[in-house]
């Protein structure tokens, strides 16, 4: 099956849940070290979580035959610290992730999901913990996440949801993917070289 | 909001422009990269059909998947041979400087990169790697960055990033003997919490720090990611410039004075304005150990391992977790824990110091039976100049294994790895469940000379005992 990737605006998810419960939950728990050995992402979807999922042999949720096909992950605290692994986000998203919810995000993973353009959005501890629990218990129902609302809801419930204004521009625009603006400043890039002491023998 | 630091020094210095999004597009000073997360960048390149715009001012190693035992090429592992093959490749093709195996200059990217001179006063660096926050013991803005960065700053040697907060964390007094930088970088984790530095960059200052060398002043700012903080930082003093003297790529001649009368115009200043300040005590800090699973849940030496119920509400859960994994009773004392494996080395703890003050403990002493203990310097350089002053003589009599430079055990993507429960004493900076390679091995954090105490003894010791005797 040939998944379509994150591409363009990100305004709208529409998707069945997930949780994975716990706080600083590492890139390394993420996706172990073993799997980095690869010079292309292309087989992390199917290794995603592997240890924690060996340990629960198949009851960990990414294995569960209900969340088969979920695309939103509900996190708790600083999810995804640790090692810089782009690895990481790769493999959730190729598992099938295209929404991250939590109450806090560590900064590289952050930046690196925003990258792939998956929103890491976020709320406080009791309302995750609320949509924890209804995830858990119905995890057949449909959320829609809606960015311009900052918003994701079921049929009964609605929860507010936080974004950085940054990363809101740049995922409501569909310009989350930077190397093109990044290559249009060639001239101010040329600039700030010519600026420099260190490129300019320190004069 | 902060101003008048180093970081909104070197912070305007590398603007390059604001992005429509509301973020700043940032000038990469120098790019270091290895083959963990360089080649789907160079793919990601190809695709587009980019250029690396600035090859000169990007930097090659290999260091994650290196084996230490046998170095012969291709290496046993194809999958590794596989990686280094197609770092050299990119290399080749772009451009770019490779500090490979047999270069006299391979070691791990944060520990060769400062001992070429690579890494100067006021400079960003970018890596796609963690621990770049290492290089921010000279002053500079050093952080690292995931693959699709990596792309990013090889097609335009710059980045989009967000402007951070700046903490100050001054530490005064000075560290005791038998104290070094790691415990101070662990207890200020232990402080500050695995996410307090989420959104800001650490300045570290004050007379503690001060009268850091160079090798311990990367060992703090190593850990600052271990803290949240993306970025850490030290102004540029005379330690410093008496480092980067004479070093391959420091500046030479006329330029080394305007290049000091620069570099000091980038400290702090006097009256520079902090987001946030925090202000500690250096001189009551006592070896550092962590107990858990995360670089936050460290202890001194003397305490005991803490009862879940008993702390803050936030922490309980995470801390129950790691009582478990670690199979470590509340309530016990840290010192005395068993321990299966040591490991002196990676790029906190990997450095010629790291591995003197180290041996210095394990002189004329044996390890204790059954321990498994090995040494794994830092970079090709490091091993040279140890070997030069009789350091590995020391380990090898003792009975330590001597290997070659890489990052090894400390996310064991080589062949060094935990097996099964196995528990370590680690000089390196995570203790995340599975980390060092096997998914339930256990990890506890420490100084190299505190591991070095744990190999003799065979336990969690305090290494002021041993220093005293």
């Amino acid at each position: 099956m040939k998944q379509e990737f994150p591409k363009g605006e990100i305004k709208a998810i529409r998707g069945r849940s997930l949780v994975i419960k716990g706080d600083d939950i590492d890139t390394d728990r993420i996706i172990p070290a073993r799997f980095l050995k690869c010079v292309s992402f292309s087989a992390l979807g199917e290794q995603v979580f592997a240890d924690d999922r060996k340990e629960l042999k198949g009851k960990h949720p990414f294995d569960l035959a209900q969340h088969k096909g979920s695309n939103i992950l509900v996190v708790n605290d600083n999810f995804g610290c640790g090692s810089s692994r782009e690895h990481a986000p790769q493999a959730l998203m190729r598992w099938g992730i295209r929404l991250i919810i939590g109450e806090s995000f560590a900064e590289i993973f952050f930046g690196n999901c925003l990258a792939l353009g998956i929103p890491c959005m976020t709320s406080s501890k009791q309302e995750i913990t609320k949509l924890q629990n209804l995830v858990n218990e119905n995890s057949n129902q449909i959320w829609d996440f809606n960015l311009k609302e900052l918003s994701i809801s079921n049929k009964k419930e609605s929860f507010k949801l936080d974004l950085e204004g940054g990363a809101y521009k740049m995922l409501f625009s569909g310009k989350w993917d930077a190397t093109s603006q990044l290559l249009d400043a060639e001239e101010k890039i040329n600039n700030t070289v010519k600026d420099l002491p260190y490129l300019n023998n320190f004069k | 909001m902060s101003s008048g630091t180093l970081y909104d020094k070197v912070w305007n210095f590398h603007q390059v422009k604001e992005l429509p999004g509301g973020a700043t597009q940032l000038f990469v000073g120098l790019h270091l990269i290895h083959e963990v997360t360089s080649p789907q960048a160079f793919s990601a390149l190809n695709e587009k059909n980019l250029e690396v715009k600035f090859p000169n001012l990007t930097v090659a190693t290999v260091d994650h998947i290196v084996p230490t035992l046998n170095q012969q090429r291709p290496f046993s592992d194809p999958l590794a041979e596989e990686m280094l093959t197609t770092l050299e490749k990119n290399c080749k093709t772009h451009g770019i400087k490779f500090h490979g195996i047999g270069s006299n200059s391979q070691g791990v990217v944060h520990v060769m990169a400062p001992e070429l001179g690579l890494t100067q006063p006021g400079m960003t660096v970018a890596c796609g790697d963690s621990h770049t926050s290492t290089h921010g013991a000279f002053g500079a803005i050093a952080f690292g960055i995931g693959t699709s960065q990596v792309r990013d700053v090889l097609a335009s040697q710059s980045l989009a990033m967000k402007k951070l907060k700046v903490r100050r964390i001054w530490v005064d007094g000075s560290l005791q003997k038998g104290v070094y930088a790691k415990d101070l970088i662990l207890h200020i984790i232990r402080l500050l919490g695995v996410k307090g530095g989420v959104g800001f960059a650490y300045e570290f200052a004050g007379p503690a720090i001060k009268k850091l060398s160079m090798e311990g002043r990367m060992t703090i700012c190593n850990m600052a990611i271990e803290g949240g903080a993306r970025c850490g930082y030290i102004n540029p003093d005379e330690t410093t410039f008496e480092y980067l003297k004479g070093k391959e790529y420091s500046p030479k001649g006329q330029e080394w004075y305007k290049a000091i009368k620069w570099w000091k115009s980038l400290a702090s200043d006097s009256e520079a304005k902090f987001d946030d300040e925090i202000q500690l005590d250096g001189s009551s800090i006592e070896p550092t150990v962590t107990w858990g699973i995360t670089p936050g849940q460290g202890i001194s030496i003397k305490e005991k391992i803490p009862n879940p119920d008993e702390l803050p509400m936030n922490e309980q859960q995470i801390a129950k977790d790691a009582c478990k994994y670690m199979n470590l009773e509340a309530n016990q004392p840290i010192e005395g824990t068993l321990i299966d494996v040591c490991f002196i080395g990676s790029c906190t703890n990997g450095r010629l110091s790291d591995l003197q003050e180290a041996s210095k403990i394990v002189k004329g002493r044996k390890v204790s039976s059954g321990i498994r203990a090995f040494v794994v310097p830092g970079s090709q350089k490091v091993a040279k100049e140890a070997k030069q002053k009789g350091i590995d003589k020391i380990f090898l009599a003792a009975g330590f294994e001597w290997r070659e430079p890489g990052c090894s055990m400390c996310l064991a993507m080589n062949p060094d790895k935990l097996e099964g429960r196995q528990i370590s004493a680690s000089s390196s900076n995570r203790n995340f469940k599975g980390r060092q390679g096997s998914a339930n091995g256990r990890t506890l954090l420490m100084s190299p000379a505190m591991v070095a105490a744990a190999a003799i003894n065979g336990k969690v010791t305090d290494v002021r005992k041993l220093l005293q005797e």
